[in-house]
């Protein structure tokens, strides 16, 4: 007891006081150990680059920028964004990466009145049925169905009248899988079974053989390693369908570890690193100077969220302007990102542009080797969260799950 | 003499609280909480000689069930608060009778091994059931009770748990000290002669079994209104070892030791990790240098002094 008491006592000491004006900190909680550490660090490196290229300044303001390990681990993750808050005093706090992670904090926002932008975390319901209890979120990512939307609607328009999806079970897979059979089944496609191999799968031995034979193409929604072995398991059990997946089934977190039984199949994401833009073309090769691989769409999201933040801190001259008032200026934003065209809709979630993109062995960029790129085929411009659905109608149908839509075409 | 001391100490955190900052004050509710099932694991442990490393699935009984009745049913966040800590107690002492029948029977790693097999079960309870725990989701509590004294404000919760820490400290020192105490002690050192003595030894270590279950329902409570979320991710093994290790750091066998080991713990893992990035390295050569050097934990440390300096005179 005697000890814990002197370790208090000069802990109390040691605290100093908050530091002088003109300084924003910014907390950032993303995974920098374990399963997700990768991830973590495309996710910092996208906000650092931005910061570095800005002289590590937004908006005129001196920026302290503190990084905490989530672990993936959602009570992590709380009590990490508890110690940004109450022990560095930051102004807001940023990340989170998976959806349960996303659906932790932002009752944390909500606690202690500070702003939680959500730079990856995609749980549809955030920005959508749950959004009057967080008043302190804003989402500069994604929701999760947001592209899949679009997809479902090319997908339908590549005359597929038949398809069977095979998603990763949880929160997340839900809610793709949901957005995509939506959109097809009401444009006139049939979602004709769906398959739910739990997440972390790496034997999809179970799963494959049971695939209908008289299907159009195959939808798959796939996360970290799930992606790497499903289609080259798939491969390996002959059937040839086309395939068309998630954004992150795709994105370039996984690309570069894949191989050619990839080659043809499309995806849909708010980024493609193959963007032809001015943009996105210096993006991707000082990104690649400074980390040695290509950006994925976790570091675009956060360099693009740093940028909006600058923007809002030039608005108002390099001060704080207080939670409520930062979350109306960054919400009424418009900027030329790298991704595109961005604003906001009225429930603080992205309007942007949505690419299909087809996976292609091509050279890019000057780049002197052929690498698999995701090569845009399709753009469908400023698509928000609820695509061409009434607002009202939308929220009042339940969140995307395991049942809903309810699979009307399965037998 | 002892007494007054951990009195004194109690006082003295009770007296600073007002004055550190949030996120010290937030710690020191955390350390008091793991001080809670710590001083559990040291009924086990340091009085009974069991080592439990399934202590994290009471934690997890008590924490969900204050979820689950906060969240879904909305009830407990005004007086009704009490009567969830009486059920979070009932729960955890009612999972450890269940767990207790297959764990007691054995000793030694055996013991080890059966706990860690029974936490993990909980582990996959909490992870799989969907409809009632949130999955991977977790539950997020709706916000911390208010009777008069609002719970939200984290001064108020801090007495609280310092109430309730002060009380199972008590009622633990009372029980060690009873007879029923010393003849744990007595199964500590040699269960064969208890035997022979015409002790019903398996009862006495299953009744410390269930005692130290319920110390764990009550953590399980408090923690879910400290941390405003339930998730799988605490009701893991990890949890269960940090849990021994306090016990182990502190000095099993004297019940404040595991509180000690709770916050040096906490401390360490939340605090320095602010500071340097290789903080685990620390913990890890506190945890060795301990075990080496101090086998009886922090709480040897009076004794090995002592036993220095006379050794000196003589």
């Amino acid at each position: 007891m005697k000890f814990r008491k002197c370790l208090l006592a000069g802990i109390a000491l040691g605290i100093a006081a908050p530091a002088a004006a003109q300084e924003l900190r910014i907390g950032f909680v993303a995974p920098m150990t374990g399963i997700f550490a990768q991830i973590g660090k495309d996710m910092a490196n996208g906000f650092e680059l931005y910061l570095d290229e800005h002289n590590g300044e937004l908006g005129g303001a001196k920026v302290k920028f503190i990084v905490e390990d989530g672990e993936g681990k959602p009570p992590v993750n709380v009590r990490k964004a508890e110690k940004l808050v109450r022990q560095d005093k930051v102004h807001m706090f940023i990340g989170g990466l998976l959806a349960s992670t996303g659906y932790a904090l932002a009752p944390v926002s909500s606690r202690l009145k500070t702003v939680y932008v959500l730079s990856v975390a995609a749980a549809d319901d955030l920005t959508q049925r749950d959004l009057p209890k967080y008043p302190y979120i804003v989402r500069t990512s994604w929701s999760s169905s947001q592209p899949h939307h679009p997809l479902g609607q090319w997908a339908c328009e590549q005359g597929y009248k038949r398809v069977t999806t095979v998603g990763a079970d949880y929160a997340f897979g839900h809610e793709v899988v949901g957005g995509f059979q939506r959109v097809f089944e009401d444009c006139g496609g049939k979602v004709v079974q769906k398959i739910w191999p739990p997440l972390g799968t790496k034997d999809f031995g179970p799963y494959i053989p049971t695939i209908k034979q008289d299907i159009d193409a195959i939808f798959s929604l796939m996360v970290g390693p799930m992606a790497l072995q499903f289609p080259k398991q798939l491969q390996a059990s002959g059937i040839r369908k086309p395939l068309i997946g998630g954004g992150t089934s795709y994105d370039e977190f996984v690309l570069p570890a894949m191989g050619d039984e990839v080659l043809g199949h499309v995806s849909g994401l708010q980024y493609s690193a193959a963007l032809d833009t001015p943009k996105n073309i210096a993006f991707v090769r000082k990104y690649r100077e400074k980390y040695g691989k290509v950006p994925s769409y976790y570091s675009e999201s956060n360099y693009t969220t740093a940028q909006m933040i600058d923007e809002v801190m030039k608005r108002t001259k390099g001060k704080w302007p207080g939670p409520q008032q930062f979350i109306k200026l960054i919400t009424s934003l418009k900027l030329e990102a790298v991704r595109g065209p961005v604003r906001f809709d009225d429930m603080r979630n992205p309007v942007q542009n949505i690419y299909i993109k087809k996976v292609e062995r091509r050279k890019m960029f000057g780049y002197p080797q052929e690498e698999l790129w995701n090569t845009v085929i399709k753009t469908y411009p400023n698509v928000g969260q609820f695509w061409t659905y009434d607002k009202k109608a939308y929220l009042k149908t339940p969140l995307y799950s395991r049942d809903y839509p309810p699979c009307k075409y399965c037998d | 003499m002892k007494i007054v001391l951990v009195v004194a100490a109690l006082i003295a955190l009770g007296a600073i609280a007002p004055f550190v900052n949030s996120y010290i004050l937030i710690l020191l509710t955390q350390a008091l909480v793991l001080g809670i099932i710590a001083m559990s694991v040291d009924l086990l442990l340091g009085y009974t000689g069991l080592p439990s490393l399934g202590q994290a699935a009471y934690l997890g009984v008590g924490a969900y069930l204050t979820a689950i009745l906060a969240s879904t049913h909305g009830f407990g966040l005004e007086w009704g608060f009490w009567l969830v800590v009486v059920l979070g107690i009932l729960a955890g002492a009612a999972t450890a009778a269940l767990f207790g029948l297959f764990a007691v029977r054995a000793s030694g790693v055996y013991f080890l091994m059966i706990t860690l097999a029974l936490g993990m079960c909980m582990w996959g309870l909490a992870y799989r059931w969907n409809s009632l725990t949130g999955g991977d989701n977790g539950m997020n509590m709706p916000g911390r009770p208010s009777f008069g004294i609002d719970l939200a404000d984290d001064l108020n919760y801090f007495y609280l748990v310092l109430g309730f820490f002060a009380a199972s400290l008590a009622a633990l020192y009372v029980l060690v000290r009873s007879p029923f105490g010393r003849s744990l002690v007595g199964i500590r050192e040699r269960e064969l002669r208890m035997r022979i003595l015409g002790y019903n030894t398996w009862l006495h270590k299953y009744i410390a079994f269930v005692i130290a279950g319920a110390f764990g329902g009550l953590a399980g409570v408090l923690w879910a209104h400290l941390t405003g979320i339930v998730s799988p991710g605490d009701v893991i093994l990890t949890t269960s070892v940090d849990v021994l290790l306090m016990v182990v750091l502190g000095g099993p066998g004297t019940l404040v030791g595991g509180a000690i080991g709770a916050g040096v713990v906490v401390f360490l893992r939340e605090y320095l990790a602010t500071i340097v990035q290789w903080w685990q390295y620390v913990l890890g050569a506190v945890y060795v240098l301990t075990i080496l050097y101090l086998p009886g934990g922090l709480m040897g440390i009076p004794e090995r002094v002592r036993r220095r300096s006379s050794s000196k005179i003589h």
